[in-house]
């Protein structure tokens, strides 16, 4: 129980404290911000119950007024603003990730993982992101994924990152990964 | 770790944080209820006024918490300049300036321990199907003591891999940075059962 709630706890903060670090820069120069690797994380680490819990812990702290956000942001603007369904999509995104990974036990990590992040942390994710984008900008289906769709190879990039780290994880803390215990 | 509420003392300060996130629901209905760029721009200047109120540091120190709206302004007036239907382009982003405005007003005159507060009440139904939200409150404060923690280990582990690499800081410190996190929750762990458990 114990257990359970401190890796839920950590895995909140790991979410935050990869949003608010310098940002990563990968080999051929492109930034990325590292917070949806964090949700993707969650659920490949966790699995589906407890990756969704750190992700809706996250998701409530930034509502109360916390500045976790990538950037510095935080408080109950983040709801009114266009990418509103990203972060409400957050912690379905960690739970889909996680139940994805749960049900490929039989697959080597590094895959299981990285197929487990495109599904929860693209597809899920993406889905609320472009319903709300559709809600607050009052846009067609069509319209919205446009807008977002210059994000979806970095994120494609996160999924596969999300994949190796995982199986680095699964090396070196075999009994913290809790969707392969 | 630094909340977003403003050291600036104002009457709303006081007020109950329930009242107050209950009027911005209420606000935020009438704003997307109104379809009309007038009324919309009347609703901005009435958020701009409620700024203003408590004094010119407050004004310019909030307003500038909606910087991060240009590029979405931006592309929303680019979007209408090409589908030639510019009004409603004002309309959507005259809305969202309101919209976030108003909820950042609450989140700045509400301190940390009223959002608490209001946490531990919308818990209240999770108490009655026999959730234990203490537990809730505890993961919070965990989160808010590790944040700093991690973020400073993340500072460290990026200084490590400069003074040994030449190139950029890269995804691979991601990896020791998630065990730190792991080990840190399994020593907090054993340090709550040590202390009696949950």
């Amino acid at each position: 129980m114990e257990r359970s709630l401190t890796l839920i706890a950590l895995f909140a903060a790991l979410i935050a404290a990869l949003g608010l670090i310098p940002k990563l820069t990968l080999a051929f120069g492109v930034p990325i911000t590292a917070q949806s690797l964090g949700i993707m994380l969650c659920g490949t680490v966790l699995g589906a119950k407890r990756g969704g819990l750190a992700a809706m812990l996250f998701v409530a702290l930034v509502l109360i007024g916390l500045p976790l956000l990538a950037g510095g942001r935080g408080g109950l603007g983040v709801l009114a603003s266009p990418s509103m369904g990203f972060f409400i999509g957050f912690p379905i995104a960690a739970f889909a990730t996680g139940f994805v990974m749960e049900q490929m036990g039989r697959f080597p990590v590094a895959w299981a993982a990285g197929i487990a992040a495109c599904v929860g942390g693209i597809l899920t994710l993406y889905l609320f992101g472009i319903m709300g984008m559709m809600m607050m900008l009052q846009k067609g289906p069509v319209e919205a994924l446009l807008l977002v769709s210059a994000f979806i190879p970095g994120d494609m990039i996160k999924a596969v990152l999300a994949g190796l780290i995982t199986a680095a994880l699964a090396r070196a803390r075999p009994a913290s990964v809790l969707s392969r215990v | 770790m630094i909340s977003l509420t403003s050291p600036v003392e104002t009457h709303a300060h006081g007020w109950s944080a329930g009242a107050k996130i209950g009027a911005l629901c209420a606000a935020t209905l009438v704003l997307f209820g109104v379809g009309h760029v007038v009324w919309q721009a009347v609703f901005l200047g009435g958020m701009l006024v409620l700024y203003a109120l408590p004094g010119r540091q407050f004004f310019t120190v909030g307003l500038a918490r909606l910087r991060g709206l240009w590029p979405f302004i931006a592309i929303i007036l680019l979007w209408h300049v090409v589908t030639r239907d510019l009004t409603e382009g004002i309309l959507i982003t005259l809305r969202m300036l309101t919209a976030v405005g108003l909820a950042n007003l609450v989140t700045i005159t509400t301190r940390l321990t009223d959002m608490m507060g209001v946490v531990r009440w919308l818990c209240t139904p999770l108490r009655a199907i026999g959730v234990k939200s203490d537990r809730i409150e505890l993961a919070m404060a965990l989160v808010i003591r590790f944040t700093p923690v991690l973020i400073d280990k993340g500072a460290m582990l990026a200084m490590a891999w400069r003074a040994r690499a030449a190139r950029r800081v890269g995804w691979r410190i991601v990896t020791p940075f998630a065990v730190l996190a792991i080990d840190d929750a399994e020593h907090v762990a054993e340090a709550l059962r040590a202390r009696g458990g949950l």
